[in-house]
């Protein structure tokens, strides 16, 4: 596919992301807009899915593990046409099918309920198993927070991934190096992950900027490494596209107000 | 009488499922040779998988196998419920995968190993997880059905085992969320669940022999409860006593506690482990410390009409 056409369904996205945190003033901005690309990336261009049969049985899944990025899920699937784009307007409201984290029961092209940290990637080590066991073709990505990764639950599953082999597996770190608390460092640091992803066992990919689309496609484009997971760490830019948030912790968990949705909307204009 | 571990069944049945249904696959967290899923191992190797000393791992990793059409069983000891209770509840019973627990050694009759791995708390957390169905087997042949069940059932399902081999009884009609009255009675009723079920009758026996007529009833569905037949019998009987294996807070006392309130009891009860841990001993003598014992119980209700 044209990747001007993918970057203009990124900036689509992310226009997206801004319209619905403003009009339910609440949602987490910063660290959806960080890994827009990379789910344009893969519902546009790299996954095997087909929004007019969405529970095709040999789908690639995707799991979007920090679960609190769902605007951005939400925004890509609308625009990959699973749903309308009114359904923004009851993002996070009662009875809205966006809810404030992806439920599998309610939204269309969700294949995990998530939101909890730490346990979509496992639940994606559990699909990609379930794949093999039953020989299907299909394969699994999974989007993890840097700060979901001080989670243990996430080595935990990286340990399982590695031990089952499951080259049908891949994991992508999101990061903007920020969360809730202020950076990561900060916080909690990871240290030294891309060492800490091989020595888990994963075959690793680096992409060094996460918010280009043809770096991200070639990432995902590399052939898998028999026998081993993928990790692919991303470089990205929390709150990348809308200058005032680009690199503020602060933009973690607030929605814009009106007046700043509206300098937003316009500089994600062209 | 014969006697087996409820435990001992579980793995039997899991055998038997196997042979029968091909979407069934094993999880453990490198305790087949105490939960027993090894004899299911060693039947289906291509079918178990070991997670490792992981249990959240294994719990979502189940959920996620689930997804691809597979009815996996998740089996480790019921006291680790609490150790991946948040995956249990949003990897498993929020997006309501269709993923079974087999957790094992539950209540004080674990015995020597102690009170950090005697689980009196697990029905309680697992009860009031919507959309979960919980099953407390009192015998083997109860196991049984309930394996059968678990895989008949759309969605979570958590059975919780014992350990210590206990009488096996006849089989008794089995339906999900029915209990079965093993005694009928009038002076007063004795509801129980799980392996318990052997003092219980020998209590009911005690205080016939005394002229008290007390009706037993066993429950092995917690979730959905039968509710009508708890309040049946209260109604009946007035005078109500609960035995568990497990906290008297949250478990089948509070269950038929909610049942049955309105319905002018005169005298309620809980029997069981009366908020506090466990300890280290020969399961005989843990029954006997925690007032469980056929007599015990016996003389705890006549103390109470």
């Amino acid at each position: 596919m044209d990747i001007q056409y993918l970057k203009d369904q990124a900036r689509q996205v992310r226009r997206d992301i801004i319209t619905m945190t403003a009009k339910a003033g609440a949602g987490h901005p910063g660290g959806s807009l960080s890994c827009t690309d990379l789910l344009v990336a893969l519902y546009f261009e790299i996954m095997n899915v087909d929004p007019a049969d969405e529970k095709k049985p040999d789908r690639d899944r995707f799991v979007l593990s920090k679960g609190h990025a769902a605007p951005a899920l939400y925004g890509t699937l609308c625009e990959r046409g699973y749903f309308g784009r009114e359904e923004f307007d009851h993002f996070r409201q009662l009875h809205g099918m966006l809810q404030g984290h992806p439920d599998i029961k309610k939204c269309p092209g969700v294949d995990a309920s998530t939101g909890s940290l730490g346990q979509g990637i496992s639940i994606a080590v559990g699909m990609a198993l379930g794949a093999k066991h039953t020989g299907n073709p299909c394969h699994v990505y999974t989007l993890i927070g840097d700060g979901e990764s001080q989670e243990g639950l996430v080595w935990e599953a990286s340990m399982a991934a590695a031990h089952y082999k499951l080259d049908n597996l891949t994991v992508i770190l999101d990061y903007n190096g920020m969360q809730i608390d202020g950076t990561n460092d900060e916080v909690m640091s990871l240290g030294d992950i891309r060492a800490k992803a091989e020595a888990f066992g994963y075959d690793v990919l680096e992409i060094a900027d996460g918010n280009d689309m043809q770096q991200v496609l070639d990432a995902l484009r590399t052939p898998a490494c028999p026998g081993k997971p993928r990790y692919i760490l991303m470089h990205t830019l929390k709150g990348k596209g809308v200058s005032y948030m680009e690199g503020q912790v602060g933009w973690h968990g607030k929605a814009p107000n009106a007046e700043q949705a509206e300098q937003a909307l316009k500089e994600l204009e062209d | 009488m014969e006697k087996k571990a409820v435990r001992v069944a579980y793995g039997e049945a899991l055998c038997k499922l196997g042979e029968k249904n091909e979407k069934v696959v094993v999880l453990d967290a490198d305790l087949a040779a105490a939960t027993m899923t090894n004899a299911f191992k060693k039947q289906f190797p291509q079918r178990h998988y070991d997670c490792g000393i992981a249990e959240a791992d294994m719990v979502d990793i189940a959920a996620g196998m689930s997804t691809m059409g597979l009815i996996p069983f998740c089996s480790t000891f019921a006291v680790f419920a609490g150790r991946c209770y948040d995956q249990i509840r949003n990897g498993v019973c929020y997006p309501h995968f269709n993923v079974k627990f087999g957790f094992s050694h539950a209540g004080i009759t674990l015995g020597e190993d102690g009170g950090s791995h005697q689980a009196i708390e697990d029905i309680a957390l697992m009860r009031v997880l919507p959309g979960m169905t919980v099953f407390v087997p009192s015998d083997a042949n109860e196991c049984y059905q309930c394996v059968e069940a678990a895989a008949r059932i759309e969605g979570p399902v958590f059975i919780r085992t014992a350990r210590l081999p206990s009488p096996v009884y006849d089989p008794l009609p089995f339906e999900v969320g029915k209990g079965n009255v093993l005694k009928d009675g009038k002076d007063a009723v004795l509801f129980t669940c799980g392996i318990l079920k052997e003092h219980a009758i020998e209590a009911v026996d005690i205080l016939s022999g005394q002229g008290l007529d007390v009706a037993l009833v066993s429950f092995h569905t917690i979730k959905p409860f039968d509710d009508l037949l708890a309040r049946q019998y209260a109604a009946k009987c007035k005078h109500v006593f609960t035995l568990e294996e497990h906290s008297v807070i949250g478990g089948l006392g509070d269950t038929v506690a909610s049942a049955v309130i309105g319905q002018g009891v005169e005298t309620f009860h809980k029997i069981g482990i009366q908020d506090v841990f466990g300890q280290s001993g020969k399961p005989a003598d843990l029954l006997k410390e925690y007032g469980l014992t056929g007599p015990q119980i016996a003389e705890n209700i006549k103390n109470h009409l």
